[in-house]
């Protein structure tokens, strides 16, 4: 029984960003994990100090490469709290379009490089491809696939026409119809339950312990959203968060796979439900005091500190991203599982590792 | 195998789902932000854009009236075109061409004279000219 | 203003109070520390429980080492490590400590987020 260290990372062909992990291995037992972060550390918090509180919406955008528009509601949203500007109904109708159009397309990123990780590789394909509607669709409306650039603070920047909503819920249809069709093979079929079903348990209580968030604590059986939370239109759409009680690596690709779904659902109704009228409010001063804000990115809860002292630079903005509090668990998943699993557990907490570090 | 009879005929009969790319090519989006240009006649140098830029890759020289824009540092968020008092900032719906050399995007007009004789143009956007000065 | 409502601790009760809220259900979400002037840092220690939030906060002198909440918190370890990479705060008791190199290189001897030059590593 010689304890081996292997280093995992940070070039590994199941991993699309660097993080190393350090792993003590007895036999192919894994016993210990240790990480090492710091390959993309950028620093962007600090950049507050040369940029004012506008021109950080695009800054903070760039924090991740997915979910870059809901980085920016929480940014704008928490700035709007702080000023006190009411936005107008349409406007967070909007950003719910677009951020659930983001997690869509995020979460078939990551299934796709799931299927990838446990050598499932023609599902990657066929989800990628789906995808691709969905980047369409944010770049027909938006301007831009990923960075969309559509969040100012009182409002958004570009509005959706009757045709282009149309023409949304028609893509949308067969989204949800295509990614149906992939159910079986990600939830039923054999040889992938195989890979997943029992690997990297995560309990209940660790999960809760160690500050899991979204789909990770979610796949834990904890049924925690920020979307409960109603911020922008989400009180005036009917949802529920989607939970799995294993806390395995079939639970946690469960919650994602049903959470695409849902999301196509929560575009129709903001769709649906979407009133007429202005799309920013105009405004006038600075951010002044501190507060926390949070919403639900993809890969979980998202937590905005922000500190503003009267002028047009903030003080602080604190970063909290999902991976950084997926980490730990991840460390607990780890021990005990085969070397071979590694890959597919540390993909299962989705990380990202841009976000990260900031 | 009966099950999979229905998926190799789609497969077979169905469309490619990728495009033959240079034989091929997909019609630009109407609201795509691609390569930025701006009418130089019409600018004004007032500075709104380069003041505005969350990448600070604007630079504007008044008195030569030269406009430059570093498409290196450009992040293309289009918050210069909303800024310009007088709409002479665009965004073309394509991206820039391919080049082996770095380029700037560099581009010379005629400074508006000061005082008296840009009175006229100052009347075209009154409203603008404040806001710039802010 | 807005202004969060906190709970002030100071380094003697910061343990203690994050153990009475982990025991009463709360969970951590993160920590934050803020450059308050040269003399002064700030950390705030935000918790969740059913969408309810609550922070501490924690106001202490520069060049002072607070008391680490990770072996009451294992969650708190990248946290804490971050900080000391981006301010040079030191905690005492930190059981995975990367020495301010999470993020840094080795040579690195500055720390990046501190506003005011007189921030000290030790």
């Amino acid at each position: 029984m010689a304890r081996t260290i292997i280093p995992f990372g940070p070039q590994h062909p199941v991993l699309p960003e660097p993080i190393h992990l350090k792993l003590v291995v007895e036999d192919e037992i894994v016993k210990e994990a240790l990480p090492q972060l710091g390959y993309v550390h950028r620093g962007l918090e600090k950049l507050t100090e040369i940029r004012d509180f506008n021109q950080m919406i695009q800054i903070v955008e760039r924090v991740c490469g997915i979910c870059s528009k809901i980085h920016a509601m929480c940014f704008c949203q928490g700035v709007e709290e702080m000023m006190g500007i009411e936005v107008p109904e349409r406007a967070k109708f909007l950003r719910v379009i677009w951020s659930e159009l983001h997690r869509i397309h995020s979460h078939l990123l990551w299934l796709g490089l799931y299927a990838d990780a446990f050598g499932f590789e023609s599902v990657f394909m066929q989800f990628w491809r789906i995808r691709e509607k969905i980047m369409d669709i944010n770049e027909a409306t938006a301007g831009n696939r990923v960075i969309v650039s559509v969040n100012v603070v009182g409002g958004t920047r570009a509005d959706l026409s009757p045709e282009q909503c149309n023409w949304i819920l028609q893509e949308l249809d067969w989204v949800e119809k295509e990614t149906k069709r992939l159910q079986a093979v990600m939830l039923d079929d054999y040889t992938v339950k195989k890979r997943t079903v029992g690997v990297g348990v995560l309990t209940r209580e660790q999960a809760y312990a160690l500050g899991a968030a979204g789909p990770t604590l979610r796949g834990s059986g904890v049924a925690q959203d920020m979307r409960q939370f109603k911020y922008a239109a989400f009180d005036k759409i009917d949802f529920a968060p989607v939970t799995a009680p294993d806390g395995d690596c079939y639970s946690r690709g469960k919650v994602r796979f049903l959470e695409t779904l849902q999301s196509v659902d929560l575009v129709r109704q903001a769709i649906s439900r979407m009133p007429q009228g202005e799309i920013a409010t105009k405004f006038k001063g600075n951010p002044e005091g501190e507060l926390v804000t949070r919403v639900e990115q993809p890969r979980g809860e998202l937590l905005y500190y922000l500190k503003g002292n009267g002028t047009k630079f903030l003080e602080r903005v604190r970063i909290r991203t999902p991976t950084f509090a997926n980490i730990p668990p991840l460390l607990a998943m780890l021990p005990g599982c085969e070397l071979a699993d590694v890959p597919v557990i540390a993909l299962s907490i989705d990380p990202c590792i841009s976000c990260t570090e900031r | 195998m009966a099950f999979m009879t229905g998926n190799v005929l789609r497969n077979l009969m169905g469309k490619y789902s990728t495009r033959l790319y240079p034989i091929e090519i997909r019609p630009a989006f109407e609201a795509y932000r691609g390569e930025l240009y701006n009418e130089i006649e019409k600018c004004i140098f007032c500075q709104s854009c380069a003041r505005k830029c969350p990448s600070q890759c604007i630079s504007i020289d008044k008195e030569a009236g030269l406009w430059t824009c570093d498409p290196f540092a450009c992040v293309y968020c289009g918050i210069c075109v909303e800024a310009c008092p007088v709409n002479c900032l665009h965004m073309k719906s394509t991206h820039r061409h391919v080049a082996t050399e770095r380029e700037m995007i560099e581009q010379k007009g005629t400074p508006p004279k000061p005082k008296k004789k840009a009175a006229d143009g100052e009347a075209a956007a009154p409203a603008a000219e404040k806001k710039a000065k802010k | 203003m807005k202004t969060l409502d906190t709970i002030t601790v100071t380094p003697e009760t910061v343990v203690g109070e994050v153990a009475k809220l982990v025991t009463s259900g709360w969970r951590m979400i993160t920590m934050s520390c803020v450059d308050l002037s040269p003399e002064q840092f700030e950390v705030l220690y935000h918790f969740d429980k059913e969408l309810a939030e609550t922070h501490l906060r924690l106001t202490f002198p520069k060049g002072m080492a607070i008391p680490s909440v990770t072996p009451t918190l294992f969650m708190a370890v990248l946290v804490e490590n971050e900080i000391k990479d981006h301010f040079g705060v030191c905690f005492d008791g930190l059981p995975l400590d990367f020495d301010g190199k999470l993020y840094l290189e080795e040579e690195v001897k500055a720390t990046p987020f501190c506003k005011y030059s007189t921030g000290t590593k030790q």
